[in-house]
């Protein structure tokens, strides 16, 4: 069991959704960024995404796209990321940590090194956007393998044809992406989302949480309403881009997981 | 012959749109069934004779193919070597290979029902042919064009702007080729219903390295017969220019085996293949990575973060290649090797002197790797290279690097 399947399995017993928040490794650099992802536990947020900075983030929108540009500006990489996450859990071995991006520097690593080194550092899961499951034998076998959960996105066009093979090899939680498009774009609507959640659901007994398209505290109530939890990612990086003080953006992270929290 | 078959270099990919360990499909969940469904469409039509007789038919008329296979004989005479033919690609309509393609995939996405296109382009010479095709059958067209190009290729922007297209230029990241692609393929994550992505070069997800390929395979099958019409036998080396790699493996495919035929792809080496990277050679300075769908050769740093490619031609101006361009390197079916932009100006001035012929920057480069080789080469020796562009877009940029002021009715030189 890891950090993932203990949280939800607790958020579940409670009766409780979850709140999940992205934020992108090393941004503005890397002390700030490390204050910001140790306040996000105490702003109730109960899965941490943590954002790989990638050059090319295909899936991603301009927000999330700037954001990893000024990471990688500050000397950013692989390394450094998992170094930060484990110096969170020098002070927190209960949050679990989702690595988020996408597949070329972590095959430039070395896909064994890479899980070694993630496992080390406390990552509990995966989350790879150029990973569909016709490429599971690059990284999501040998990651289940070793103890990480990878965690597949689920999208408004996968149909019910092929979301035996989308969750076929999901663990931790399915993440279903809200809208057709990127991060930060379109606005995801509770009335959209509901009944996709419900044909997933019917489909795995793992829990289903919604992402993009949510960036405030109604919409994170009203998506977690209708699903088991809300990630919010671009809306918070917008915060820290606009270099808005650590404080302000955790207040900010605090009132999306109170609406997430109160579905 | 069994034998012959088993040891085929023409049989990929495989199921999983593999050559050896490249290609295969890395894309988000979102564009996974599209890709599926387009992969399923393709080898419908593949094996309609209706849909090849669509292409054929505006090959010959609107294109203009076959494109002659020319002797070039001043330039063989001034090298003094081997026997050098040029495949005249560059005559198609719109003055490149890249229309070949673009039918096919604009037809494809006919038969699909799909009323919307995207397209990126480096040079524009893809951005242009899609325009072209477009128009031709009153679809939608966006192309998505780095910001920096825009500005460089500014004739070929107004060309697609008149051709009806909207071209938006790309600011996200450095705002060059694969920042286009990236634009585009946000595009089509977000307009899934009603929009055909028609990517340019053999690269992306499986289907379209095969399926480009396929479609620029037209090349190399015409200089095939062309070749045995003239000579009465296959060339010794075809070479030919790679930015992404479609015009090489159009040329390259129908050839692969024949195994006397010496295969060489050249690349842009830009300011030379050196720690600094200021060139766009993957295969000569780049490794295995995975970049807009495929697993390929890749510019990238100790950290799996993609560089930007340099070259002086903004159309091999990619830091990736096609992915089996980096399987015939790597089973060594085909040579690569790269040319700086100093060498490849010398060739683009050679062509025009001695050939009367205006050569794109692309195909100068592959020309100036047969100035290397020819003179060496003995006379019987037969070269077949493919002039896959016209230079008409690249004359300001030559003109500023020979410090040619254009403004001067005189004719001088800057300085």
């Amino acid at each position: 069991m890891t950090r993932i399947d203990a949280k939800f399995a607790a958020l579940k017993a409670e009766g409780k959704k979850a709140f999940v928040a992205y934020v992108m490794a090393g941004d503005p650099d890397y002390d700030t960024s490390l204050e910001v992802v140790k306040g996000l536990p105490g702003a109730g947020v109960d899965v941490i995404e943590l954002g790989l900075p990638f050059t090319d983030p295909m899936a991603d929108g301009p927000t999330i796209q700037a954001a990893g540009q000024r990471a990688l500006e500050q000397g950013m990489t692989l390394q450094r990321t998992l170094d930060l996450a484990r110096t969170f859990r020098e002070t927190d071995d209960t949050t679990p940590i989702v690595l988020m991006g996408y597949y070329n520097p972590i095959y430039s690593r070395g896909v064994d090194a890479f899980l070694a080194d993630a496992k080390a550092a406390g990552i509990d899961g995966l989350i790879v956007v150029d990973l569909p499951p016709e490429e599971d034998a690059e990284l999501c076998l040998p990651a289940q393998a070793a103890g990480l959960n990878f965690i597949r996105l689920a999208t408004p066009t996968t149909d019910d044809k092929r979301l035996p093979r989308v969750l076929q090899n999901t663990s931790g939680f399915v993440y279903y992406v809200s809208i057709t498009g990127i991060t930060g774009a379109a606005e995801a609507e509770a009335t959209d989302v509901g009944p996709e959640v419900a044909r997933i659901k019917a489909a795995t007994n793992l829990p289903v949480i919604v992402g993009f398209g949510i960036n405030t505290p109604e919409k994170s109530r009203n998506i977690a309403s209708v699903s088991d939890g809300a990630v919010v990612g671009s809306a918070i990086v917008s915060q820290i881009g606009a270099g808005k003080p650590v404080a302000d953006v955790l207040t900010f992270v605090k009132s999306l997981s109170d609406g997430a929290h109160s579905a | 012959m069994a034998n012959d078959l088993f040891n085929s270099f023409m049989s990929g990919p495989d199921e999983q749109g593999r050559f050896g360990i490249f290609g295969g499909r890395f894309v988000s969940e979102t564009l996974m069934p599209l890709i599926l469904s387009l992969e399923e469409e393709y080898n419908k039509a593949k094996d309609d004779p209706t849909f090849w007789a669509e292409m054929d038919d505006l090959w010959a008329n609107y294109v203009g193919r076959p494109s002659p296979l020319y002797f070039a004989e001043r330039l063989t005479e001034h090298l003094g070597g081997a026997k050098i033919y040029l495949k005249r690609d560059e005559l198609n309509h719109t003055g490149a290979h890249k229309i070949n393609n673009v039918l096919g995939q604009i037809i494809l996405a006919r038969r699909m029902g799909k009323t919307r296109i995207i397209a990126e382009t480096g040079a524009g010479q893809h951005g242009v042919a899609t325009a072209t095709v477009c128009a031709k059958f009153g679809l939608k067209c966006i192309v998505y064009m780095g910001a920096h190009d825009v500005q460089r290729q500014a004739p070929n922007v107004f060309r697609m702007r008149l051709l009806g297209a909207e071209v938006i230029p790309v600011t996200s990241g450095r705002g060059t080729l694969k920042d286009a692609m990236n634009d585009a393929l946000r595009d089509w994550v977000t307009n899934v219903r009603d929009t055909f992505y028609c990517i340019g070069t053999v690269a992306g997800p499986h289907p379209y390295p095969a399926m480009v390929r396929d479609f620029q395979s037209i090349i190399g099958k015409e200089a095939k017969e062309q070749m045995m019409k003239a000579e009465g036998r296959l060339p010794d080396t075809i070479i030919a220019a790679i930015g992404g790699g479609s015009n090489a493996m159009g040329l390259f495919y129908p050839f692969l085996d024949d195994k006397a035929v010496n295969i060489i792809g050249v690349e842009a080496g830009g300011k030379g293949v050196n720690e600094k990277m200021e060139h766009c050679a993957s295969l000569t300075g780049g490794r295995p990575g995975v970049l807009h769908g495929n697993r390929t050769y890749l510019l990238q740093d100790d950290d799996g973060q993609i560089l930007e490619g340099y070259s002086i031609s903004a159309g091999l101006d990619y830091p990736g290649i096609g992915p089996e361009h980096s399987w015939l390197h790597e089973v060594g079916r085909a040579t690569y090797v790269s040319i700086t932009d100093k060498e490849a100006l010398e060739a683009f001035q050679l062509c025009c002197a001695t050939e009367g012929i205006i050569p794109a920057l692309e195909p100068s480069h592959a020309l100036a790797h047969v100035m290397k080789i020819a003179p060496e080469l003995p006379k019987d020796h037969l070269i077949c290279m493919n002039m896959c562009g016209r230079g008409d877009k690249d004359v300001q940029t030559v003109a500023k690097y020979l410090n040619f002021d254009m403004s001067d009715t005189e004719g001088r030189t800057v300085g």
